[in-house]
C-alpha cells in the first residue's frame, strides 16, 4: 500500500539514473540511518552494541570488500583475513609512532596498506583465474598469517605475541581500550561504514564499477572493448584490500580490544566469503544481509537451546551449530543461489504490487 | 646474505648427503599423502566439475568413523567395512540432497555448497565421536610400526615402515584406479561424463548414478589417506588445516589430472622439506605453512592451468 511508484515521474536523465529512485527507498533509508545512528546509541544498550552491532558493521564492511572483488569483478579470494590483518597491524604500528595524531585518520590510513599488499598479491590474477586464483589468493592468507607471528617489529616486540589497542582519545573521550564506552565506539564504527558504504556506492554506479562489471562476465571481451584488464583488476584488488584493511583496523581497535594473529586466520576468510555468497554475489546490501545472517545465526542458534528448556552440554551446542550451520548454507543455496539479495528484491517486487499481482 | 640464500644451501647438502636422503625421503612420504587427498579432489572435479572443499574433512571424516567405531567395540577389520559403508552413504547423500538440487548452478555455488558440507561433517563428527584427538588403530589392521635404519653415503638414513607401507598402499591405489577407469565399463562411463555432461547423458549414461560412484570413489581414497595420515600422528579435525595443502597440489598438477596430482604432491612435498630445512632458518623458520602455495604460484605463472591440466580455451 505504502510502497506506491505512482506519481513519482523521472524527468531528468539523472533522476532516471538515481541510485534510489523510488521516493519510499529514499525515506527507508533515511529511516534506517535514523534509527542506527540515533535510536541505537540511545536505547539499545551496551551488550547488543557492543556483542552483536559493532560486530555485525565490522563484518558487513570486510563482506563489502570482499563482494567488490569477487562479486563485481569476479577474482574468487580467499585471503581476506589476511588483508584484514594488514589493515589491523598497519594501524597498530601507526598509532605506535605517531599517538599523538587522531586514530580515525590511522584507521583509514591502514587501509592504504593493505591496498598496497593487495595489489601485490593480485598481480596473479592477469595470468590465472577462478578457483586457480583462489588457490594464488590462499598463498596470501598463509604467508600474512605467518608474518604477524614471526616478525616481532610487527607487534612491539611483546612477549604475548599480541597487539593490543592502546588508549586513544576522540574530542577528549577514550574510543579505544576498556573506558571506552560502547555507544561511542559503536558511533565511530557506524560512521566509518556509512561513508565507505557510500563511496562503494559511488564506485559500482559509475565507470569504475562497470568496468568490474564487464571484466567479471567475460575479461576477454571486456579487453576488446577497450577496458585494460591490468589496472581494473588491479584496482578492484586494491580498492577490496583497503576495505578488508580498514575492517581489520576496526576490528582490533574497535571491537576486539586486542588481537592475536589466530584472529586473522583462514576460518576468518572463509567465514566472509559465506557473508558475501549467502548475501549475493555483486549486492551491497546483500553484504550487510549476508553479514547479520552467518554472524547471527550461531548466537541465536546458541540461545535456542535454553530457551526450549534443553540442558545439553556446550561442546554438544557447538557442534550441532556447526551441523545447522552448514545444512542451512546448503538449504540456502538450493533455495536461492543469488543470495539474500535476490529475496530482497523478490519482495520489493512483490510489494509494488501488492495487493493485485498482475 | 646472498651467499645464504644461493650457495650456503647446496653446500650443506653436498656436505651431508644422508641428511638431504632423509629430507627428500620425509618430503616424498608427505608428498604422497598431499597426493592422495588431491586425488579425490581430482576424481570429483573431473566427474561433476565440482571443486570439493569437503575433501579434506572426509579424510578426517572417515578417519573418525573408522576409529570410532572401534572404540566402541566393533572390531577392527568389521570397522573398516562399516566405515567403507558410511563413505558410500554419505556418496549417497551428498547426491540427493546437495548435487542434485543444485545441478546447472555456476561453479562457485556448488564450491560454497562443499563449504556447508564441511561444516556439517565436522559438526556431525564431532557430535557423535567426540573432538577429542584419537590414536589410529594401526596394529589392529596388520600396519607395520617401527624404523629401518638404513646405512648409506656416510650416515644413517631411517625409514618409518608405515611410511613405506603408505607409499605402497597408495601406489596399488593409483594403479587401482588406473585400471579401473580404463578397463571397466563403469570407468568408461566416468570419462565420458568427464568429458562432457551433456554428451553422456544423450547416449544413457545416468549422471547421478556416476556421481554417486565418483563421492564415493573419492570417499575410499579419503579413508586410505586418513588412515595413513592418522598413523603418522592422531585423528583429529586438526588435519583440516593439513588438508588444505592439498590445494597447491592440486593447482600445481592440473585440476583434471591423476597424474598430475601425483605429481604435484611430490614436488610440492618434497620442495617444502627442502625448503623448510635448508632455507627455513633463514627467515626463521615455519615457512612451510606457505611455502608450497608459492611453489605452486611460481609454477602457475608459466602455466596457468597446471602441469598436467588441460588447456584452456576461451571464446567469446
Amino acid at each position: 500500500m505504502l510502497y506506491r511508484e505512482t506519481g513519482q515521474f523521472k524527468t531528468s536523465y539523472k533522476a532516471d539514473m538515481a541510485v534510489f529512485p523510488i521516493r519510499q527507498d529514499r525515506i527507508g533509508l533515511a529511516i534506517i540511518l535514523l534509527l542506527a545512528f540515533v535510536a541505537m546509541p540511545l536505547f539499545g544498550g551496551g551488550f547488543l552494541l557492543s556483542a552483536v552491532m559493532i560486530p555485525l558493521l565490522v563484518f558487513a564492511l570486510a563482506a563489502l570488500g570482499l563482494n567488490l572483488l569477487t562479486g563485481y569483478t569476479g577474482q574468487l579470494s580467499l585471503g581476506t583475513a589476511g588483508f584484514m590483518g594488514v589493515g589491523a597491524y598497519a594501524c597498530y604500528k601507526l598509532t605506535t609512532f605517531f599517538p599523538e595524531v587522531n586514530l580515525i585518520v590511522w584507521i583509514l590510513a591502514s587501509g592504504f596498506f593493505s591496498a598496497a599488499v593487495g595489489v601485490v598479491f593480485g598481480l596473479p590474477s592477469l595470468r590465472i583465474k577462478g578457483f586457480y586464483l583462489a588457490v594464488a589468493t590462499l598463498a596470501a592468507q598463509f604467508f600474512l598469517q605467518w608474518c604477524f607471528i614471526r616478525i616481532p617489529w610487527l607487534y612491539n616486540n611483546n612477549v604475548s605475541g599480541a597487539i593490543e589497542a592502546p588508549v586513544r582519545t576522540l574530542f577528549g573521550m577514550p574510543i579505544t581500550g576498556p573506558h571506552a564506552t560502547p555507544e561511542l565506539r559503536y558511533l565511530v564504527v557506524l560512521s566509518i561504514v556509512a561513508l565507505l558504504t557510500w563511496i562503494a556506492s559511488n564506485l559500482v554506479h559509475g565507470r569504475i564499477g562497470r568496468s568490474w562489471m564487464a571484466v567479471r562476465d567475460m575479461d576477454i571481451a571486456a579487453e576488446l572493448m577497450g577496458i585494460r584488464l591490468l589496472p581494473t583488476k588491479l584496482l578492484a584488488f586494491a580498492v577490496s584490500s583497503f576495505y578488508c584493511g580498514v575492517a581489520g583496523a576496526l576490528m582490533v581497535f574497535l571491537w576486539y580490544g586486542s588481537a592475536e594473529p589466530e584472529v586473522f586466520s583462514i576460518s576468518q576468510s572463509f567465514l566472509i566469503l559465506f557473508m558475501v555468497i549467502i548475501g549475493g554475489l555483486g549486492s551491497l546490501i546483500g553484504s550487510f544481509l549476508g553479514a547479520a545472517l552467518i554472524y547471527g545465526l550461531p548466537i541465536v542458534l546458541k540461545s535456542l537451546f535454553p530457551m526450549l528448556g534443553l540442558s545439553v552440554g556446550a561442546a554438544t551446542v557447538e557442534h550441532i551449530t556447526f551441523m545447522v550451520v552448514g545444512a542451512m548454507i546448503i538449504g540456502f543455496l538450493i533455495v536461492e543461489p543469488h543470495g539474500l539479495a535476490s529475496i530482497w528484491r523478490t519482495i520489493k517486487q512483490k510489494l509494488r504490487v501488492w495487493p493485485f499481482p498482475y | 646474505m646472498l651467499y645464504n640464500i644461493f650457495i650456503d644451501p647446496f653446500v650443506q647438502m653436498a656436505g651431508a648427503p644422508d641428511l638431504l636422503v632423509q629430507a627428500l625421503w620425509d618430503g616424498l612420504v608427505s608428498g604422497v599423502l598431499y597426493a592422495l587427498i588431491a586425488l579425490g579432489f581430482v576424481l570429483i572435479f573431473k566427474a561433476s566439475g565440482v571443486f570439493n572443499f569437503a575433501q579434506g574433512i572426509m579424510v578426517v571424516f572417515a578417519a573418525l568413523t573408522l576409529v570410532g567405531l572401534y572404540e566402541k567395540g566393533v572390531p577392527a577389520w568389521v570397522a573398516l567395512a562399516l566405515t567403507l559403508v558410511v563413505m558410500f552413504l554419505l556418496a549417497v547423500a551428498v547426491e540427493r540432497v546437495v548435487l542434485r538440487p543444485l545441478v546447472n548452478q555456476p561453479d562457485i555455488i556448488l564450491f560454497m555448497a562443499t563449504f556447508g558440507l564441511t561444516y556439517f561433517l565436522i559438526g556431525f563428527g564431532e557430535l557423535v565421536f567426540g573432538g577429542n584427538p584419537k590414536a589410529m588403530i594401526t596394529e589392529q589392521l596388520g600396519l607395520p610400526r617401527g624404523v629401518i635404519d638404513v646405512e648409506m653415503l656416510g650416515g644413517r638414513v631411517s625409514l618409518q615402515k608405515i611410511d613405506i607401507a603408505a607409499a605402497i598402499i597408495a601406489s596399488i591405489m593409483v594403479a587401482a584406479l588406473a585400471v579401473f577407469f580404463q578397463k571397466t565399463r563403469i570407468g568408461r562411463a566416468l570419462r565420458a561424463v568427464a568429458d562432457s555432461h551433456k554428451a553422456a547423458l544423450s547416449v544413457g549414461i545416468s549422471l547421478n548414478q556416476i556421481w554417486v560412484i565418483v563421492w564415493f570413489t573419492a570417499g575410499v581414497v579419503a579413508l586410505a589417506a586418513g588412515i595413513m595420515w592418522g598413523a603418522r600422528s592422531e585423528v583429529s579435525f586438526a588435519l583440516e588445516i593439513v588438508a588444505l595443502k592439498a590445494l597447491p597440489v592440486l593447482v600445481l598438477g592440473g585440476f583434471t589430472s591423476v597424474p598430475g596430482a601425483i605429481v604435484g604432491g611430490l614436488i610440492i612435498g618434497v620442495g617444502e622439506k627442502l625448503g623448510e630445512f635448508y632455507w627455513g632458518p633463514l627467515v626463521g623458520g615455519g615457512i612451510e605453512t606457505w611455502l608450497a602455495y608459492f611453489i605452486a604460484l611460481a609454477f602457475l605463472l608459466f602455466r596457468p592451468q597446471g602441469l598436467f591440466g588441460e588447456k584452456i580455451i576461451e571464446r567469446i
